[in-house]
Formats: structure tokens, sequence, C-alpha cells
């Protein structure tokens, strides 16, 4: 469990973190550090030098900008969980960031790091998929914004290029009901399958763990907004999508869970 | 020996007291292995077989030579002049147990993934490990032999020279035409198949070493993460060829061990090696993933029982088979841990008719060894699931069976069939308590109210009520059972010329408070404060004679000890006291710290003088020795039975499969209570560890014999927030076999709560019709159980 060597470089400002990573081609961003360690000691990850991102404070903020809110990119999962803007009005990403790994996680992992780093099995990701969130980011040719229905393109694949930095997420308010159903053994763990539904007008619901990125449940949300019954509908919820099998769950019993938990999640959302 | 009470003057036996060993475990200045700064030190760093079953045919270690500061590398072949024989398996069950050479790295044939390899010597671990990268190991792969049937099969045979799996057949049959005659007159049987999985010890602090060369006279002293410092001295001296005399174990803290520091393992043996070698220090320290594939695993049994009961429920015999897996090689004790089991599968009941018999095999993956409990857990959890069993075909309750079966209280000392003696308790008098504060029957009404409403959060009540033998262990039955050490414990009180007091003892504890407790037991006779004493222990220099810990034998057996030179020195004060007041020593009286002739108590004469007295010795009894001091080494005349009755409450959401613990009581008997707040932590931390067998944790392997959970993200150790709130009480049948009358709680919790958390989820689903679920009871597993019983 020791990373091959490299090495380590602290960035003070946005800028600067663009202009280490226009010179050096196998640097790598260290946010939190919560993803990106574990694969480093497992060795699945070498980069030659980390441009550590941790102290740009000026990224790390929650703002309430009218008919959303605007997240900087390092704000940690623990600001999410007890921020009173989000309690207000996106409660459900507070929600859902108390629910990831344990306290020292949450302390040091940060929202721009977990929905860069795009795991399938987080919770984050699949949330701001739900919210239809938008993601904001910094390069060496400016700024552009993407939203969360094409962030996500594969196995820790996004749409974020060489050079890039995630710098804020854009969140619209919810003004109806949402719910996040996370299922696990311990409450520590990645969530075996999560959903997050959110009706907001219309519905969205999204799947943590059932492919190698966060996945919308294309087909009940169809039917929720066709006005198919939260059965009907909750019965779809693994249609066409092929989940992972592990030591927790065969794919069987994923698209089993991910009905139950679609179905709790649609009839929580409805009736908040 | 009879005794009710321990013997008390100071009223501090049976108080909660705060563990003196924590301060300085909160606050880091204590010390664990990987903590000792050792100037000039090497590490090393171990190549390990990725494949489960394989020839070697090379090993290229030309590049990790030249790697950046490596000083050696070495295989088998570079080392195999530099031991004096195999790793030692201190327990050959029977006389014809097959036992292959197994030594610290592989001689040509790796058996398991996880077997050592080859080893890098470098001056920093990073480099060590950089360098393990850079090996070439070319292997031709075999058939890994995975499965406890396939390996008694012998389709493929792991160790050719033994041209079998199975290791040893050891059998405890008393009488076999009786057992098949009260089979054949049953009106009820059971007959049920149990797993026990394998299990991942996880201690919190993983194993770590450092080996320190003397500057001059060839002597070596061992750092290390152990249970077993004084057990470890003589099996690394034999295995090296080195001198008693020359090695000194130390166990700094120790951070846990639930057995798996009971051992003698292949680093340990390597490091003093090589610190030989190359007359360096050397020091290694476990990653998380070698503790996972290296470090030895519990369990691992398929488990076949058979009750015979009578019209009433009355059960005339148990007949048990076990396949024990023994993994690749025989550790320390691997062959005996099934043996401490197999006096056990009758339970806490009155059972006339014994058969036990255990075949242990080979199979390519990591050693098993002790692990909490040893044995024990995997007898309670079949006599207590089948008890089960039976009750559900009678159609009675589970609890009531019991009651019909208990051994009575009337026939203790209670000679077992299968040839023990329980020295004492009262079953039926623990179950009542228990019952009283689980108030069973507005529980089993909110279950059929919630069947009733067709609800998918379903009720199940599970009870488990456990006896096991620990305090280990009479020498001489040790001697029939072939062990190869004794059971005895050493202990010294000294009572120094300032009136400070030394204990020092020959347990090695590794989290559970001995400092605490020994001063207790020490301070309550002498009338003392417990401040006043301090435990010396786990450094063979200081504590000379000791058979360490494990087997829930450290106060039963270590602290009778104590408690026995503890009278010896007091008698010896007594004797000064005596000679300095001119009185004989009967008509003392001794209460806090001062002896006072009886009747007239302005004579009397002050412990701290006797102290001072003995220290210069100018005016000590004729013939006496200067120094205030006593030793006892104590060998117990029977083991303790400690028993109780566990319950458990689950919820179970028949939707997704998951099992939600809504309550856990436990009433516990482990006879008298030394420190209360001690004995709920043991319980609290055993409980942990037996439920999560029950739900959580389990060394999964794949069809190539690759361990899958060698991460703590995949191996489901739990956390405090998967537990409800303990219910811990208690009842008190203090043993007759040791002086303080006490029984042994540290491996409680772990034997007693499987069956109880097992027995809980089947009554919550048995209107489904379901009636087994193997451990552990993932959500899928319950959910796939739901499903096929539903077929
Ligand atoms: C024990 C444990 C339990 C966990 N449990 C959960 C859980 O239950 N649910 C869950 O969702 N997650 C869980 N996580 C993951 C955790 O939430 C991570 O913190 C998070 O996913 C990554 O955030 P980070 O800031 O630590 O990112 P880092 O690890 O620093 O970076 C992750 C990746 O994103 C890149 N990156 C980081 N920031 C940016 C940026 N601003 N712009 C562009 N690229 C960037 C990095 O280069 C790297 O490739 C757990 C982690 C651990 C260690």
């Amino acid at each position: 469990m020791f990373p091959s060597s490299f090495d380590y470089v602290r960035a003070s400002s946005v800028a600067e973190a663009i202009s280490i990573l226009a010179n050096e081609e196998d640097a790598k961003l260290l946010a939190g550090g919560h993803s990106l360690l574990p694969l480093m000691k497992l060795r699945l990850a070498s980069p030659s030098k980390l441009v550590d991102i941790g102290r740009i404070s000026e990224l790390s903020y929650i703002e309430d900008r009218g008919e959303y809110v605007a997240v900087g990119a390092l704000t940690r999962h623990r600001d999410l969980e007890v921020s009173a803007v989000l309690g207000s009005s996106v409660p459900m990403l507070s929600h859902v960031a108390s629910l990831v790994g344990d306290p020292s996680v949450r302390h040091r992992g940060t929202i721009g790091g977990s929905v860069a780093h795009g795991d399938g099995a987080s919770d984050l990701p699949a949330a701001v998929l739900a919210l239809d969130a938008t993601m904001v980011a910094q390069g060496p040719n400016g700024t552009r914004e993407i939203p969360a229905s094409e962030f996500f393109l594969g196995f820790l694949e996004t749409a974020l290029e060489e050079g890039e930095i995630l710098t804020e997420i854009k969140v619209p308010k919810i003004h109806g009901g949402w719910s996040y159903q996370k299922f696990n053994r311990r409450a520590q763990d990645w969530a075996i399958v999560g959903v997050a539904a959110v009706r907001n007008g219309s519905t969205k619901v999204s799947l943590v763990n059932m492919g190698s990125m966060p996945l919308r449940a294309l087909a009940t949300e169809a039917a929720m907004n066709s006005g198919a019954s939260i059965s009907d509908a909750a019965a779809l919820a693994a249609e066409g999508i092929d989940p992972p099998a592990d030591l927790n769950a065969s794919a069987d019993y994923r698209r089993h869970l991910a009905s139950v938990l679609v179905k709790r999640a649609l009839e929580e959302a409805s009736s908040s | 020996m009879t005794v009710t009470e321990p013997k008390t003057s100071g009223g501090v036996i049976g108080t909660r007291m705060l563990r003196k060993e924590d301060p300085s475990l909160l606050t880091g200045e204590s010390k664990f292995s990987d903590d000792l700064v050792i100037p000039g030190a090497l590490y090393i760093a171990l190549l390990r077989a990725t494949v489960a079953h394989a020839r070697i045919v090379s090993i290229d270690t030309s590049a990790a030579k030249s790697s950046a500061g490596v000083v050696a590398v070495y295989t088998y072949d570079d080392l195999k002049d530099d031991w004096a024989g195999p790793m030692p398996c201190a327990w050959p069950v029977t006389a014809d147990m097959k036992n292959p050479a197994h030594f610290p790295l592989a001689n040509g044939k790796v058996n398991y993934v996880g077997d050592g390899v080859a080893v890098v010597v470098a001056n920093s671990k990073t480099a060590a490990i950089d360098a393990i990268e850079a090996i070439e190991v070319e292997y031709e792969e075999l058939t890994p032999v995975l499965d406890l049937e396939d390996s008694v099969s012998d389709s493929t045979v792991i160790h050719q020279d033994l041209a079998t799996n199975s290791s040893y057949l050891w059998e405890l049959i008393p009488n076999k035409d009786a057992v098949d005659e009260a089979f054949s007159n049953a009106v009820h049987t059971v007959e049920e198949r149990y797993i026990q999985q394998r299990l991942i010890p996880a201690a919190m602090e993983p194993r770590s070493l450092v080996v320190v060369p003397a500057p001059f006279g060839g002597d070596f002293t061992v750092y290390t993460s152990t249970q077993i410092p004084h057990i470890l001295k003589v099996m690394l001296a034999l295995t090296l060829g080195i001198s008693e005399t020359k090695i000194r174990v130390i166990a700094p803290s120790v951070g846990g061990g639930f057995g798996s520091k009971l051992n003698v393992y292949a680093e340990e043996v390597l490091a003093l090696a090589i610190a030989r070698k190359l007359r360096k220090p050397i020091r290694w320290t476990e990653e998380r993933t070698e503790n996972a594939l290296a470090t030895i695993h519990g369990r691992g049994q398929v488990q076949d029982i058979e009750l015979a009961a009578d019209a009433n429920g009355k059960i005339t015999a148990v007949r048990v088979n076990i396949l024990a897996d023994m993994g690749a090689y025989l550790q320390l004790v691997t062959p005996g841990v099934p043996l401490l089991g197999a006096f056990l599968y009758h339970g806490v009941y009155d059972i006339p008719n014994y058969s036990f018999s255990c075949t242990g095999v080979f199979t390519n993956k990591t050693p098993t060894d002790a692990y909490r409990g040893a044995g024990r857990p995997e007898a309670t959890y079949a006599i207590e699931r089948a008890v089960d069993a039976l009750a559900r075909k009678m159609g009675v309750s589970a609890i009531e069976l019991r009651r019909r079966n208990f051994i009575p209280k009337e026939a203790f000392p209670y000679p077992s069939a299968a040839g023990l003696t329980f020295d004492s308790g009262d079953y039926a008098a623990n179950l009542d308590k228990a019952l009283s504060i689980l108030d069973i029957e507005p529980i089993l009404a909110e279950k059929q109210a919630r069947i009733d409403a067709g609800s998918t959060k379903v009720l199940g009540v599970g009870l488990s009520f456990f006896v096991e033998m620990c305090g280990l262990a009479p020498s001489r039955v040790l001697a029939s059972l072939n062990y190869g050490a004794g059971g005895w414990e050493a202990a010294t009180v000294r009572i120094l010329p300032t009136s400070k007091v030394q204990v020092v003892t020959g347990t090695a504890p590794h989290g559970q408070g001995h400092e605490t407790s020994w001063s207790m037991i020490v301070a309550d006779k002498l009338g003392i404060s417990p401040d006043d004493i301090e435990v010396l222990h786990s450094d063979t220099a200081i504590a000379p004679y000791g058979m360490d810990t494990y087997g829930s034998r450290s106060l039963s057996v270590g602290g009778s000890a104590i408690h026995l030179a503890t009278e010896k020195v007091l008698d010896k004060a007594r004797a000064i006291a005596a000679h300095q007041l001119e009185v004989s020593a009967d008509d003392l009286e001794y209460s806090n710290g001062t002896f006072a002739v009886k009747g007239s108590p302005e004579k009397a004469y002050p412990l701290a003088a006797a102290a001072f007295e003995a220290f210069t010795a100018h005016n000590l009894p004729d013939g006496m020795e200067p120094n205030l001091e006593a030793s006892v080494t104590w060998d117990p005349p029977n083991f303790t039975f400690p028993y109780g009755s566990h319950f458990a409450v689950v919820e179970v959401d028949t939707e997704t499969g998951k099992v939600e613990l809504v309550r856990y009581l436990a009433v516990d008997d482990c006879g008298n209570r030394i420190n209360p707040l001690i004995i709920e932590g043991q319980i609290h931390g055993g409980l942990v560890q037996g439920i999560a067998q029950a739900l959580y944790e389990e060394a999964s392997y794949d069809a190539a014999g690759n361990l899958l959970t060698s991460t703590l993200a995949d191996y489901l150790v739990p956390s405090a927030t998967e537990f409800p709130f303990f219910e811990l009480d208690h009842t008190v049948t203090p043993s007759p076999t040791n002086p303080l009358g006490v029984k042994g709680i540290g491996e409680a919790g772990a034997i007693a709560s499987p069956p109880a958390i097992i027995n809980a989820i089947i009554d919550a689903l048995s209107h489904l019709g379901v009636s087994h679920i193997d451990m552990p009871a993932s959500p899928q597993r319950v959910w796939e159980t739901i499903n096929n019983a539903g077929k």
C-alpha cells in the first residue's frame, strides 16, 4: 500500500494550476485525495506529479444565485452537509453528502473531486445528474459549461479535457420532492445500489453503481413523465441497463434492488 | 477446592476501575513495534505468490538486486542453511498426522496466494517495496485445491510427499454402539450441514517487528507484535538453532490479536535469520493486504451434525463430522483448533451419547489457526442451530426445548459424555434472568402483527445458550491431547523497599487490560492503592516464565498465580511483623496495609515496615531470606466453563434482504467479576466479531484461489454504526477450579453470538418457509433464500 514515487507541487490559484498542468504531461490534480490516493496506493494510478489544489480557498463556497446554488469545486462534503443555503434550497445535496463514507472522508473529500472522478459507484455524481446540475470548467482556452447529462462519459471518464479544472457546480433549486436511497451493508460503504429521484416539474431518476458511470433510469423517467404509476415506473428501473456483479451483489440482485429502491425513492419524492 | 467468593480485603475487586493502560495509549505515549526508533535498521519486504498453486520455474532477482537502496535479495535457496528446520507446528493432534515441511520462503513450489517467494532487504521501506516489483518469477500453474470436499477426494494432491490432502482424522467416540442405538431408537432426529466460513482476524495493529542484534555477545532482541513472547522465544531458538539464552523477545504495546498473533510467522524467522546474517537490525511491518493474505485465517469448516431425541424432545445423542480447512500448511496450533471445540458439541445439554470426528484437510489457501473462540464458536453454532432445528421440527418453542435438556444445576460438577467435568453452572436461572429482561411477549405479538399486515419488515427472535471451556489449560489434559506445551502460568509479586509493588506475569496482554486487573487483584489483597503497583510483562528478560495470552486463560490461570503469589508474599510479611511484635503470626490480622494483634489493635506493624525490614535484613526471623518477594507457578486442575443466554432481535427487510439488528441481550456468567468495565468491553468486542461472522465477514476466493477480500473495503469489518446498544447483564456462578472463582470472558461474545443472529433470521422468515441460511447472512443471500423458499 505504498504509491510509486512522484513529485508534488501546491498550486495557490486556479491559473497557476492550469499552467502547471499545461506544462507537465503526466500531472494530476489532487483535491481531497480520497479517490486518487487509494488508486495510487494500489498502484493503479502512478502520476509523475501531483498538483495540489486542496488549499485554493477561492474554490470553496456555496452561494445562492437566485434560480440555482453555485457550489465551488473544492467544497468539502462536510460543508455541503451543514450548509444552510443548501438546506433550504437543495436539501438533497446536503443529505447525499452526509451519506458519503465516514466523517474523515467527508472532511477531506470535495464535491469537485468526486464529480471529476466520475465514479459510477459514488453518490455525488448521481446526485448532480438527477439534480440536472451544470459543471463549470476552466482550462487554457477559457471557461465552459457542461450539463450533467453530457458530463459523464464512461468508466472514470468525464467531459473534462486534459488540462481543464472543474471550478464550480451550478445546482438548480428543488421546488418539488426528492429522495435519495442508498443501499449498503455498512454505513461507511459505497452504495451497492443507490437511487436519486427529483421531482422538479418533471421527474429525474439516477442510479448509483448500476453501471460503469452514473446512469439515468431513462425508462422509469419516461414512464413517470407520461403518467404511469410509481410501481409500474419502478419496475422499469433497470431497463436497458447491464449492472456489474461483485461480492455484494449479482447483476440480477442489483436489478431487483434498483426497482425496489426506485419505488421507495419515487414514493418518498412524491410525498414531500 | 471450593470457592464461593474471592477472599477480598480491599474492596477493589468488583469495581469499575478505569484502565491504567488507557492514558498512555490515548496520548500516543505507548509504543508499538513500528513506532520504535532503531538507528541503522534495514527493512525487509516479501514478494508473495500471486498464484494459488504452482511450481516455481525460475526466479530472477537480478534487477531487484541492482534497484536503488537494495542491500540483498534472498530466495529459499539462498537461506536454506540459515535455519535449523521448518517452521513449527506445536500440536501434532495424532501420532500419524501429516505435516508438510513449511519454510519461511517457498521451496520450489507455492501453495497459496501470499506464500513467500523472495525477500528483499533494503535501506528503506519504499526501496524494499519498489524492488519487489522488479523480481520476475515464472510459474508453472497447477490445479488449485480450494473446496474442502474436493480436497478430501485427493483428485489433486497439494503436498505430493504426503500423498494425500488429509492431514489427520481425530475422533472422540466413547461408545459408538450406544450412539447408533440412540439414533435407531430416536423419535425425532435432525441432520444438518453448516458452513463455517473463513474469517480474517484484522487486528487494528498489523503484525510488525524489529530484530536487533546486540553489539557483542551474539544476542538478539526481537520486538514483535505477538501474543506469545515466551512461546515465540523457544520456537525461534529451535527453528533457527540459536540458544534460547541468546534471544530476548519483547512484545511492546500490541494492538489486538484475537489469536492471529498466537503464532510463529515466516517474517519473524526471516528477520532473525537475516539479522544474524547481516549483523544489522531488521524491521518489517505488514501491510493491510498482507494481513489478509499472510496472517492466519480463522474458522473454515464444513459441519455435519445430527441429533437424536425421544418423544419429549430429550436429546439422547449427538453425532458430528467435521471437515476442517487447514489451509496450505500447519501453523503453530492449526490442527488443534477443531479439538478445542470437539468436547462441546453437546452444548449446555445433558446428552448421554456422543460422537465427534474431524478430518483436517489442506487447501491452497492461507493457513488457518486460532481465531477468537477457536473451535468453540464452531461447536456452539452447530449445537445451537441444531437445537433450534429440532424445536422447529417438533413444533415446540426453542426456549422450552432447551429447558428440557439443560444440564441441571444439581448435576455439577458435571461429567460430560465427551469426557470433561463442567465446573459449575445454573443454566435455568441464567435463562430466567435473560427472559425477564427481554420481555419477549410484546416482541412476539408485534412479530405476528407485522406478518398479519403483510409487512415487508419482519421480526425474529433468536436465542443462543452457550457454554465454552476456557482457562487453557491443565497441563496433563494438554498432554492427553498431544499439545506441545503446558498450560500453567507464572507470577512473581515483589514488595520493594519503598513499598511499591512489582508484579511480574507470564501473560502477554494485547488489549485486555491485564495491568489494571492484575493490579486490582494485588491491591485488593494487600489493601494498598492499585496505583502503587506496576505490572511487568511481555519481556522474556523480565518475565522469564510464561505461557502467554489466548484461550481466555489469563485471568483464571495467570490471575490465580498472582493471587497465590500475593498470599505468599503477605505470609512472609506477616512472619516479619510477628517477629517484630514478638507475637505468633496466627495472632495477627491484616487490614489496610497493617498487621495488628487481634484484640489489641494498638500493637500494629505496617506492611511498609516489613518491606523495608526485608530489604535491610537487619532483624529478620532466623533462617528467613532477605527481600519480600514470592513466585508461584499455577497449573489449573480443570478448565473453566463460562456460559450465558444471548438473545438477538432482528428486523429483516424482505424486499432487499437486509437484516437489521434491533436488540442484542447478553446475560453472561463468567464466575466472579474482577472489573465489570473490562468484562463489558470484552463482551462488546466479542459480540461485534461474532455478529460480524453472522452478517458481514467472509474471506472470499475466486475460482483460481485469489483472495477477493484483501482490503478493508471488501472485507466487511463492521463499525459501531452497525450495532444497537448492547444490553448486558450477568449471573455469577463462581468456578471452584481456581482460587479467584473466575471463569473467562475474552471469547464469550464471539462464541455465543453467531447462532443467536442466524436463529433470529430464520425465526423472522420461517413463515415464508425458510429453515436454513448460511453465514454471512448478506442481503443478497437473504433475498435469494426467501426467493428459493417460495419456490
Ligand atoms: C474510505 C472511503 C470511503 C468513501 N466512501 C464514499 C461513499 O460512500 N460515497 C462516495 O460517493 N464516495 C466515497 N468515497 C470517495 C470520496 O467521496 C472522495 O473524496 C471523492 O470521490 C473524491 O474527492 P477528492 O476531493 O478526494 O478527489 P481526489 O481524490 O483528490 O481526486 C479525484 C480525481 O479527480 C481529479 N480532480 C480532483 N479535483 C478536480 C477538479 N477540481 N477538477 C478536475 N479534476 C479534479 C483528480 O485529479 C483525481 O483524478 C470514499 C472514499 C474513501 C477513501
